[in-house]
């Protein structure tokens, strides 16, 4: 039986290191490939790619061969550097989330009418698992899509809509928020066609009368924000997450700010 | 091999049903032709030359069709006007299609020749094309016997090995393909760049840019051909190529395949409609004339189910699947293709978390093999449910593996632990190879050593989704299958039968419609 302490009361958040299993032993696997054919002098290569990562106690655990010139490495060393995490500021969505029957509640009290939301995947890109997801009555995970809620309008574009039509549909259909959702990555399609949006947005006095929402696998909060829109979700985003944030957002610029303190809810 | 309980006269029902809802449809693509029919037709009379447009390489196929649609006169085919100028002018098929496409010759403008004359004539291309399709089929079998290829249609080996590359530029693919074939993998597929099923043309020449994926040229089929038969040579192994037919060029790219000794081509009878928003008539006239290619070159087609389970729940609608693959599979006989060339598709799409899960997928699996025992069905991976969790991701590969080999599978595309990251980098290939080989090799004979218990969950649940399907099949042949699809028979999806990209290159066939590739191929 162990009598002395866990060493996790010797956390110190200003000096993070990673934890294979015992506190601030900084264990890290990393796997990789070199375009050369497996051989001590490959093995030595990959270990010194390992030191210049600031690994020490470095142990490769396999060199395979992946293909004819090709060797495929997994290797295991304990990093040196720290990081400061009582230190880290990220920008996050803020708003708290709600559920559905909540988020109905709400508009139907403040707003006393339904909130029109078109969603789309734009430019070249006909990936809609994910825009799908978040709109379509079936949802993600249990959590039900915004055709399932009474007070949104929720109307999916599908895939391939150019950003001018979605914006001339938008001013068309009174339109309060407008999803957008980016897979394809290549090139960075998803900045350019992003940016494009909300600068065509911006042309068309849009900004301040349409809550403009970026989402994808690839999209963070940051990078939205960047582009010029008012939020960013991505992976593992539920439509409520998406739906609260509207609602908020829709109300914070109408002076309404719900009673209950918003606490910081990032999307995942 | 292990085989469920099933009712094999609700099987031969749905068949029956399958023909029923073909039926009409048939007539419909017998009255029709369209652009890149007419544009593949050129194409295998050897017009495969680009004129430069607007500092861009544009298919000489399309100058030409383009011209005669504007005008109006595709009704009786582009083959009346393009064989009265060469008669006329004394041409053979490349330089007329040069002429025609940069304007020198105008085809609208062409003086008819006797009808008699010109069947005679364009039969007589007709069978030179279709013979050198042929020459082209005979080099890829020749090679197929040299390097002992054992590919068997019924999947009695054990699953084919297939993986897809894909980094835009065809001569990185080169060497991502010869790196999985050299790791194990027995086909790969170039993925194309997205988007190009929307294109009405096909472009011209090796490119090296492309967006998630690699553009489907002839020039890229020639490049990646050669580069896999150097390394079937090597590797005293076959290595098949894939690439994909999908969209408004559907029959030119079974063309370019056919010429360029492709061994597997994607080619449904519904994907276009249902995923691309492509006209519904457009897509079933296309896919029949594709498949008649297909047919002669005896290329095996792989069928695109696998996509109704992305955006319809899996454990919910595998009746969708097995209605499709009926679908395909009587489309494709319409089209005189044998059992042996239908890679009927289907996929492990299941929520990991349902209970039972694997028993559920083993009972969709073996009823397709069971159904379908002489074509060589593909069987697709997880990826819906893929995360970035890529140890958990490369478990789920591995159980898909399993139910594969355990089900007997023809064809298994193999998943990636990277899915839901990014096209797979070749250490992900890799890694994918080593997993199937492993289960492949260690489960060779379960399937034969089993039975399933009779009455169990996994016959229970087969039986329930053929029910489904013959009910699903009923509702389709009721309605007639436009119909249908207008109230997402498929995937949650509705398309109207006018709707969709494409529709304008659908053209009524006039009197006097000259094709002689309808009879010879």
């Amino acid at each position: 039986m162990s009598s002395g302490k866990s060493r996790m009361s010797e956390l110190d958040l200003g000096k993070l290191k990673p934890y294979g299993d015992i506190l601030n032993d900084g264990t890290i696997q990393v796997s990789f490939t070199l375009p050369v054919e497996p051989s001590p002098e490959a093995r030595e290569a990959a270990i010194q790619f390992a030191e210049k990562m600031g690994l020490d106690q470095i142990k490769v655990a396999t060199m395979e061969k992946a293909a004819q010139g090709f060797s495929f490495f997994v290797i295991y060393g304990n990093i040196k550097a720290t990081v400061d995490f009582a230190a880290i500021k990220v920008l996050k969505v803020e708003s708290r989330k709600r559920a559905r029957d909540e988020i109905d509640a709400i508009i139907k009290e403040k707003i006393g009418r339904k909130l029109i939301v078109l969603g789309a995947c734009t430019g070249y890109d006909a990936h809609t698992v994910g825009i799908d997801a978040i709109m379509n009555m079936k949802g993600f995970a249990g959590d039900y899509g915004l055709e399932r809620y009474q007070w949104f309008d929720a109307r999916n574009l599908g895939a391939q809509v150019l950003n001018d039509e979605l914006l001339k549909l938008a001013v068309r259909e009174n339109a309060d928020a407008i999803l957008v959702s980016k897979v394809v990555t290549q090139h960075n399609i998803h900045v350019r066609d992003l940016q494009d949006l909300m600068k065509r947005a911006e042309q068309m006095g849009l900004k301040e009368k349409i809550i403009f929402v970026a989402g994808g696998p690839r999209v963070t909060h940051p990078l939205a924000l960047e582009c010029g829109f008012d939020a960013g979700f991505g992976v593992g985003t539920k439509p409520s997450d998406v739906a609260s944030y509207i609602v908020e957002e829709f109300l914070k610029r109408r002076g309404i700010l719900l009673e209950d303190k918003p606490t910081t809810g990032g999307a995942a | 091999m292990a085989h469920l309980n099933l009712d094999f006269s609700k099987v031969k029902r749905c068949r029956i049903l399958a023909e029923e809802i073909a039926t009409p449809v048939e007539e419909m693509i017998g009255a029709h032709t369209t652009v890149a029919i007419e544009r593949a037709t050129l194409r295998m009379l050897g017009v495969n030359g680009a004129v430069i447009r607007n500092g861009q390489y544009f298919p000489e196929a399309n100058a030409i069709i383009e011209d005669l649609a504007k005008a109006k006169l595709l009704g009786q085919g582009v083959l009346p006007r393009f064989v009265s100028a060469m008669l006329e002018h004394g041409l053979d098929t490349r330089t007329l299609g040069t002429e025609a496409a940069e304007g020198r010759i105008k085809l609208s403008e062409v003086k008819l020749r006797p009808a008699a004359e010109l069947q005679a004539k364009a039969r007589e291309l007709c069978v030179q094309a279709r013979d050198h399709l042929v020459r082209q089929r005979e080099y890829r079998d020749t090679l197929r016997r040299e390097t002992k290829d054992t590919f068997d249609p019924q999947g009695k080996g054990g699953p084919l090995l297939y993986v897809i590359v894909a980094t835009g530029n065809i001569y990185d693919d080169v060497v991502q393909a010869r790196a999985a074939a050299q790791a194990g993998a027995d086909a790969i597929a170039v993925i194309r760049s997205t988007a190009q099923s929307l294109l009405d043309y096909v472009p011209h020449g090796a490119t090296t840019e492309g967006f998630g994926g690699t553009y489907a040229t002839q020039e890229n089929f020639r490049i990646m051909r050669e580069a896999l038969d150097d390394e079937s040579r090597k590797l005293g192994r076959y290595i098949r190529l894939t690439n994909y037919c999908s969209g408004l060029c559907m029959p030119e790219i079974a063309a370019l395949g056919a010429l360029e000794r492709l061994d597997f081509l994607l080619n449904d009878a519904m994907y276009g409609i249902l995923f691309r928003d492509i006209n519904m008539k457009r897509t079933l006239i296309d896919q029949h004339f594709s498949r008649r290619i297909i047919a002669l070159s005896r290329i095996v087609i792989h069928t695109g189910e696998d996509n109704y389970l992305t955006t319809a729940d899996a454990v919910e609608n595998g009746h969708q699947v097995l209605a499709s693959q009926f679908i395909n599979e009587r489309f494709a006989l319409n089209a005189r293709m044998t059992q042996d060339l239908m890679g009927l598709g289907h996929a492990q799409e299941m929520d990991p978390e349902h209970p039972n899960v694997f028993l559920l997928e083993i009972a969709r699996a073996q009823m397709t093999r069971d159904i379908f025992p002489d074509s060589p069905i593909k069987f697709m991976p997880p990826t819906r449910h893929k995360c970035g969790d890529i140890f958990y991701s490369h478990l789920m590969d591995a159980m898909f593996n399993f139910v594969g080999v355990l089900t007997g599978q023809t064809i298994q595309l193999l998943g990636m632990a990277t899915e839901a990251m990014h096209t797979p980098l070749l250490q992900d290939r890799w890694m994918s190879i080593k997993n199937a080989k492993y289960i492949f090799n260690g489960a060779r004979s379960l399937g034969v050593d089993i039975t399933y218990n009779r009455g169990g969950i996994i016959d229970h649940w087969a039986a329930k989704v053929l029910d489904e399907t013959l009910a699903h099949l009923e509702m389709i042949r009721s309605k007639g299958l436009p119909k249908a699809i207008e109230e997402k028979a498929f995937a949650e999806v509705s398309r109207k039968e006018t709707g969709g990209k494409g529709h304008d290159g659908v053209v009524l066939r006039e009197a006097g419609y000259l094709n002689p590739l309808f009879e010879v191929l």
